[in-house]
């Protein structure tokens, strides 16, 4: 089992709420999906009445909300929105996004450190969403991160593990749970993800506009499980094959002295 | 500081117009299957030789829409605070030479259209005024911002061209989204349509996004009045402007409105008269020419356009809009901007929108994000 700060998760799928046709299509989703982590907007959910539809649909006993800080350009703004988060919706994990660029929503190194400090001092359980840059990672866990969130490719690409080489460094290095956040665009990324040896992936877009997104939400529950089975029955047997024809090394046993 | 003018001064509208003529079925195939962004290709695209791949081009656009938004469509609403207007532009019902009673809403006032709207279920309001700037400035802006910032997520404003320090004064007010639109990008003819008033000043507003950007707005809109100048001149000058301030200014959002001249009380004929294809091609092709941008469509435009437009490429939609100050509940029958064409309600376009397997959203941001 998966565990981060004071919880423990069976599934390894984590899932957002963005992009769906109608909030109950999204409940059907997450359902079949059996993550029991879905991240929200703050920015998309009415904070101040208890009848916002998206958190109605959400109130399973097996969810957990996450919810994210997308739309804040710096620090100071992630570190208001998550007070915001925590005192409305009674949670102290924060999905830290921070991307002041909002073409391709790539995430601010620099200010997402600054506030994963402040955040951790605070109290909370921060999960932030970065590029996937192993030293930034390192730092993170020195100030104080709860988890690592390194993207696969740009946010609702779906096009899968570009940054490949660079998650496993952060995996092998890493004393924190990896989840990979944004770019996995089908099920076989999810399982390709697992394999590696990340600790989590995190899906929405591919789920939620899938032709049928609760079918593609199970398709990702097997796929997610699949591939934490194969790294767990260590795949890297694979490699054996070829080390074992040594052709430089071969003449060695064939002398006779 | 250097300002969009300096680019555009590169440019010749006659040039422009010819090579956007020039292009050939070649080129559109390039512009489909390249998927570059360039604005070479932009050009293919809105070109008549465009035409015939109409369809391939909306089925793209959806594909592009449906994975940067998702199925979901924003829901937003103007709300017209004054019909003072000091500018003479040609098309426009608040001209300062039509004789209209004019009107400019009291705080009072204000209270009661944004009951009157938030009994709609909107989160998200457009405020629109014409330009007077000795009764509806910056501090009748302040002013308003205070009185409406506790009832609304989102606030957007589309008012006179302002200067770099009244927007970064209106910022921490809640002002979120600015819309200003050229009208036209060819000089001459805009200098015949804007006569008389601030307005005249052409450098003036096509310099305005800089000091957006330099204000650091969240979000900008962008557009011509469709029906004043050849419309794929014109908006090929939008895309420029646009690309010149996403690479400029890389945190801020930016949409794109179509407005086609409507008619209104003694007003102009449009010079170009753009069919329903060319707007469904218009907005394919700045969907394929950049993915990330809000396109929106407003009440300008009929009923089963808007049925059929929803899931083409289209962002956000404004429903049950007045344009007239007062609109919603203080005076409803006083007269209008422009004519609306779509009189549905807002629930019945949600209605509409679900129908189609879209989610109509009401809110997407928090004014507790920037601290305000």
């Amino acid at each position: 089992m998966l565990k981060i700060a004071d919880k423990t998760f069976h599934s390894r799928l984590f899932t957002g709420t963005g992009k769906f046709s109608s909030s109950v299509e999204m409940e059907a989703a997450l359902v079949a999906s059996a993550s029991e982590l879905v991240t929200v907007a703050l920015k998309r959910v009415e904070l101040k009445n208890d009848d916002d539809d998206i958190l109605l649909k959400l109130k399973h006993p097996h969810i957990s909300l996450l919810p994210n800080t997308s739309g804040v350009r710096n620090a100071k703004e992630a570190v208001f929105a998550a007070q915001m988060a925590r005192e409305a919706l009674e949670t102290n994990w924060i999905k830290l996004e921070i991307h002041p660029d909002p073409k391709y929503l790539m995430p601010d190194p620099i200010e997402t450190l600054l506030a994963t400090e402040e955040l951790a001092k605070l109290g909370f359980v921060v999960l932030p969403y970065i590029h996937a840059d192993p030293v930034l990672c390192k730092r993170l866990e020195d100030v104080g991160t709860s988890a690592v969130m390194p993207l696969g490719s740009p946010i609702g690409s779906n096009k899968g593990l570009k940054t490949i080489d660079f998650l496993g460094i952060i995996i092998s290095q890493s004393n924190v749970p990896v989840i990979i956040d944004a770019g996995i665009g089908s099920p076989s990324d999810a399982a390709w993800a697992m394999e590696i040896g990340a600790d989590a992936v995190l899906v929405n877009t591919a789920i939620a506009i899938a032709g049928d997104p609760v079918k593609m939400a199970k398709a990702f529950k097997i796929a997610v499980e699949a591939g934490r089975m194969a790294f767990e029955a260590r795949l890297g047997a694979v490699h054996a094959e070829a080390v074992a024809s040594s052709p430089l090394t071969s003449f060695l046993d064939e002398q006779i002295y | 500081m250097s300002s969009f003018t300096d680019i555009f001064r590169q440019y010749d509208w006659q040039e422009v117009s010819q090579s956007i003529l020039n292009k050939t079925r070649k080129d559109v195939e390039h512009a489909l299957n390249a998927g570059s962004g360039s604005l070479e290709d932009f050009k293919a695209l809105i070109s008549p030789a465009a035409a015939p791949y109409l369809e391939q081009m909306a089925q793209i656009s959806q594909q592009l829409t449906r994975k940067r938004f998702g199925k979901v469509i924003q829901m937003y609403v103007p709300m017209y605070l004054s019909n003072e207007c000091n500018n003479i532009c040609t098309y426009c019902g608040f001209s300062y030479d039509n004789k209209v009673r004019r009107k400019t809403l009291s705080s009072i006032e204000i209270m009661e259209e944004v009951a009157a709207i938030k009994g709609m279920g909107y989160d998200h309001v457009l405020l629109v005024t014409g330009e007077a700037n000795q009764s509806v400035h910056t501090d009748y802006f302040k002013k308003t911002l205070d009185l409406i910032k506790p009832h609304f997520a989102h606030i957007s404003m589309e008012v006179q061209p302002l200067d770099l320090e009244d927007y970064q004064e209106l910022t921490p007010y809640g002002l979120n989204t600015v819309l200003v639109y050229q009208e036209t990008y060819h000089e001459e003819d805009y200098k015949k349509h804007h006569p008389k008033g601030k307005k005249s000043n052409f450098q003036y507003r096509l310099e305005t996004p800089d000091r957006l950007g330099q204000a650091g707005i969240h979000k900008m809109g962008l557009g011509v009045l469709i029906g004043l100048e050849d419309w794929r001149t014109d908006s090929f000058f939008t895309a420029l402007h646009l690309s010149y301030l996403e690479k400029r200014y890389w945190q801020s959002k930016y949409s794109i409105s179509f407005p086609r001249l409507r008619p209104f009380s003694g007003g102009l004929e449009p010079k170009v008269v753009m069919n329903d294809r060319e707007l469904v091609q218009l907005i394919c092709a700045y969907r394929i020419f950049n993915q990330e941008i809000e396109l929106s469509i407003s009440t300008r435009e009929s009923v089963s356009f808007r049925n059929n437009i929803i899931k083409l490429g289209i962002t956000s939609i404004s429903a049950g809009s007045k344009t007239n100050p007062g609109g919603y509940a203080v005076e409803p029958q006083s007269l209008e901007q422009f004519e609306i064409s779509d009189e549905r309600s807002a629930a019945e376009i949600a209605q509409m929108i679900s129908a189609q397997g879209y989610e109509p959203v009401w809110k997407d941001w928090d004014l507790s994000l920037t601290k305000v």
